[in-house]
């Protein structure tokens, strides 16, 4: 990316401060946007944002959330996201986001204030060990002890958050390194030998692939964030449309693949589409790009795509044959294993699975009610924003009920439009990286799709986006609770609601005007789409607040490690309740 | 047919030689790695090699191919890491120090003696009611020995943790393949 040296050579010799360098670094590497939120071990660094005009520097109002707008950003641009916070508390506040970026692969640095060398390990005022509390969850964390290793670290840190599987790096920086003095070198390649990612496939496993794809009658695509990453969307592409592969995708590969393209089959996994989850049953050939079998994607393993051979094309080793063993292991961007393999792959008919393809569609269609006179569903308010938005917005979500809705029917095109928590399943991660994505994409209108008990928990950064006018809209499904853990009580515990409603909910068009933003609210069918209208032709952030029904649950639903037989199409409430499946439910 | 590696349940000890950087942090992050993933670490030895950057760790740890498998991996992962390599049993020469306070008075110590001088092992403390004996050798002399003087009375013990090196003129080269 932009690591090109454009230093004037007088710097090598000069010393600078290590706030200074810290400063430079971050230029050198092109960043625009800085997430942070002050503290005293950062004085000097502070200092320079008053001075220089080049990067930004947005006050967040709770680090947590710097963590996910740098993810948001990240995710959107797919550039690296930068948070800055100070020492102790800071930095833990930080340790969510992290986690997050590090469950999606997502490239974020992280600068943390630490006391001084000196102080560490005395229990000093705002003292953490964050790199010891951060080693499981960061791809990389450094704690830099002298002033002079502060370029070579940071140059290290961005180039290991983006290269490879892309990742979280931490960066903890001692008060005394940021204010000792040494000069500023950037010029020197990164050369870790403990770290040279392959990306280039295996030829014998490249060819492995082509003639399973070849010998294949019924193969399916299955693409993950890894897809999206590696931009190897145009290559996806070709390969399904020359081979005639149907593509589905995890939550995180939502817009490696055009949601509307005949081949689509949508989002397999728990609230995957049934045809999806058939036709991997079915398949002969899976052939799984940049995803790594999670839980919530395969169920129970031992009846996961059982008929197949598996082909696993993926950039980190780890993740191959880690739940699933593999046929055809390919390590590699995924970008260029498809390059690869798309020059080997000759046009191939599948009138058959196309046609056994379409039936599966037709037969088991992703559907809700509407009745007039109803509450409004959550699923047509998707489909309304859908329709009415679509590939003018990027969205993101929060974790729970309206996400699966979000990833069922919101009409997705490009890769980055679709930004959500998938790995941690953190709520409170849509709004700060709505904020994130807004600023990354100028052009596209970022929409965090919520749920009220997800926006509950970081709804102080209305103050952010209003402070810098980031034009961010908040579309809250409100059913006033939290939808996910009430549908698995509704299903499994027989209807005993424990802990789970928020009756007492903040006015959101009240909250929105004492921030200062826009709030708009409805409940009726009738005012959907025009409040939906009003809230993008608004400018500045706005929250849209849609009264839901509380009583919908997300289906198809694949019982948690349960096989994708047992899969629960629609809602049977009124038939029979499911009683007594709590003992059937193995894990989580 | 099982496609999961769940189903595997043999639970055989590995050792597994890391080249890492020697760098401050590193040991914590790759006993976090184990602590995190649920592996077992039966002995971790480590110390610095002959190139003073890189310090070279000894793991012997538990699980079936599978596990294995992913512990190579993922210590692999981590940046630190320069080299990995399971070493195959049988072809590898292993070394365990032992220290072994035991107890031996006057009467019994003649005895006790006798035993260290079969084992070639050394006596390097002696007092009026212990001696305190320091033995090198593979899992089985060391467990034999063990046996051997647990009817005199072990008052305490110490292990190194196991540590190996392949036979033959063959490294761990320090390059990442």
């Amino acid at each position: 990316m932009t690591t090109k040296s454009k230093r004037p050579t007088p710097l090598k010799k000069k010393k600078i401060s290590g706030a200074e360098i810290i400063y430079r670094a971050l230029e050198q590497e092109g960043v625009e946007y800085i997430f942070g939120h002050p503290g005293a071990v950062l004085l000097g660094l502070l200092d320079l944002f008053l001075q220089r005009s080049k990067m930004k520097h947005i006050l967040t109002r709770h680090e947590q959330c710097a963590a996910h707008m740098a993810e948001g950003y990240a995710r959107a641009s797919g550039g690296v996201g930068v948070c800055l916070v100070t020492s102790g508390p800071g930095a833990t506040n930080l340790i969510t986001g992290i986690t997050d970026a590090y469950m999606d692969s997502i490239p974020i640095v992280c600068l943390t204030g630490q006391v001084g060398t000196s102080m560490i390990g005395n229990d000093a005022f705002q003292e953490a060990d964050i790199v010891g509390m951060t080693h499981t969850v960061t791809k990389h964390n450094y704690l830099v002890k002298r002033t002079e290793d502060l370029a070579k670290t940071l140059k290290e840190a961005f180039h290991i958050a983006r290269t490879g599987r892309p990742g979280p790096v931490l960066v903890d920086l001692p008060k005394d390194v940021m204010l000792g003095e040494a000069s500023f070198d950037y010029s020197d390649e990164v050369d870790i030998r403990g770290y040279k990612p392959r990306t280039k496939g295996h030829t014998r496993q490249i060819q492995r692939v082509a003639e399973a794809i070849k010998e294949s009658k019924q193969p399916v695509l299955y693409v993950g964030g890894g897809v999206i990453h590696s931009e190897a969307h145009k290559e996806l592409l070709k390969l399904a449309e020359t081979a005639n592969i149907p593509v589905t995708w995890t939550l995180l590969g939502a817009g490696a693949f055009p949601s509307r393209h005949e081949l689509s089959l949508g989002m397999l996994g728990m609230h995957g589409t049934a045809y999806a989850n058939k036709a991997v049953d079915e398949c002969d050939l899976l052939l799984a790009v940049g995803s790594r079998f999670d839980d919530r994607v395969t169920g129970k393993l031992s009846e996961f795509a059982q008929k197949a051979k598996i082909v696993h094309i993926d950039i980190d080793p780890t993740a191959i044959g880690k739940n699933v063993s593999v046929d055809i292991p390919v390590v590699g961007d995924a970008r260029q294993v498809l390059l690869e393999v798309n020059k080997l792959v000759k046009k191939q008919k599948r009138s058959l699975w196309q046609k056994r393809i379409d039936r599966l569609k037709d037969d088991f269609p992703l559907s809700f009610d509407a009745p007039d006179g109803s509450p409004i569903k959550p699923q047509e308010a998707i489909v309304a924003l859908s329709e009415e938005v679509g590939d003018k917005a990027i969205v993101t979500t929060e974790v729970g009920q309206h996400q699966m809705w979000a990833a069922q029917f919101y009409q997705v095109s490009f890769p980055r439009q679709f930004i959500s928590s998938g790995g941690l399943g953190t709520m409170g991660f849509g709004f700060p990286a709505a904020i994130g994505a807004a600023l990354a994409r100028p052009d596209k209108l970022a929409i965090d799709i919520a749920g009220d008990g997800s926006f509950q928990m970081v709804l102080q950064e209305l103050a952010t986006a209003v402070q810098y006018q980031i034009p961010v809209k908040v579309f809250i499904l409100n059913n006033y609770g939290l939808g996910m853990v009430r549908q698995w009580q509704d299903l499994f515990m027989d209807r005993r609601f424990s802990e789970v409603g928020m009756e007492v909910a903040p006015d959101y068009v009240k909250l929105a005007d004492a921030y200062g933003a826009k709030g708009i609210h409805v409940s009726d069918r009738a005012d959907l789409r025009p409040a939906i209208r009003e809230m993008v032709e608004t400018p500045g952030p706005v929250i849209l607040d849609v009264v839901v029904d509380q009583d919908e649950l997300v289906f198809p639903m694949v019982p948690a490690g349960g096989a994708s037989k047992n899969m629960i199409l629609q809602d049977q409430r009124k038939k029979k309740p499911l009683k007594g499946k709590l003992s059937a439910l193995p894990d989580n | 047919m099982a496609r999961n590696a769940e189903d595997n349940s043999q639970n055989m000890t590995h050792i597994i030689a890391v080249l890492v950087e020697n760098k401050f942090g590193v040991l914590a992050k790759v006993a976090s790695l184990f602590s995190a993933r649920g592996y077992n670490i039966d002995s971790l030895c480590v110390a610095i090699t002959q190139d003073p950057s890189i310090s070279r760790i000894t793991i012997v740890t538990r699980g079936d191919a599978q596990i294995l498998e992913q512990i190579r991996k993922q210590l692999s992962k981590l940046i630190d890491t320069i080299r990995v390599m399971e070493l195959p049993a049988g072809e590898i020469a292993e070394r365990e120090l032992v220290l072994i306070k035991v107890t031996a008075p006057k009467e019994k110590r003649a005895e006790v003696l006798q035993i260290v001088e079969i084992f070639r092992a050394r006596t390097i403390d002696i007092s009026a009611e212990a001696l305190t004996i320091e033995v090198t050798g593979d899992e089985g002399k060391i467990r034999a020995i063990l046996e051997l003087l647990r009817p005199f009375g072990i008052k305490e013990i110490v292990r190194s943790g196991k540590v190996a090196l392949t036979r033959g003129a063959k490294t761990l080269k320090s390059v990442k393949n």
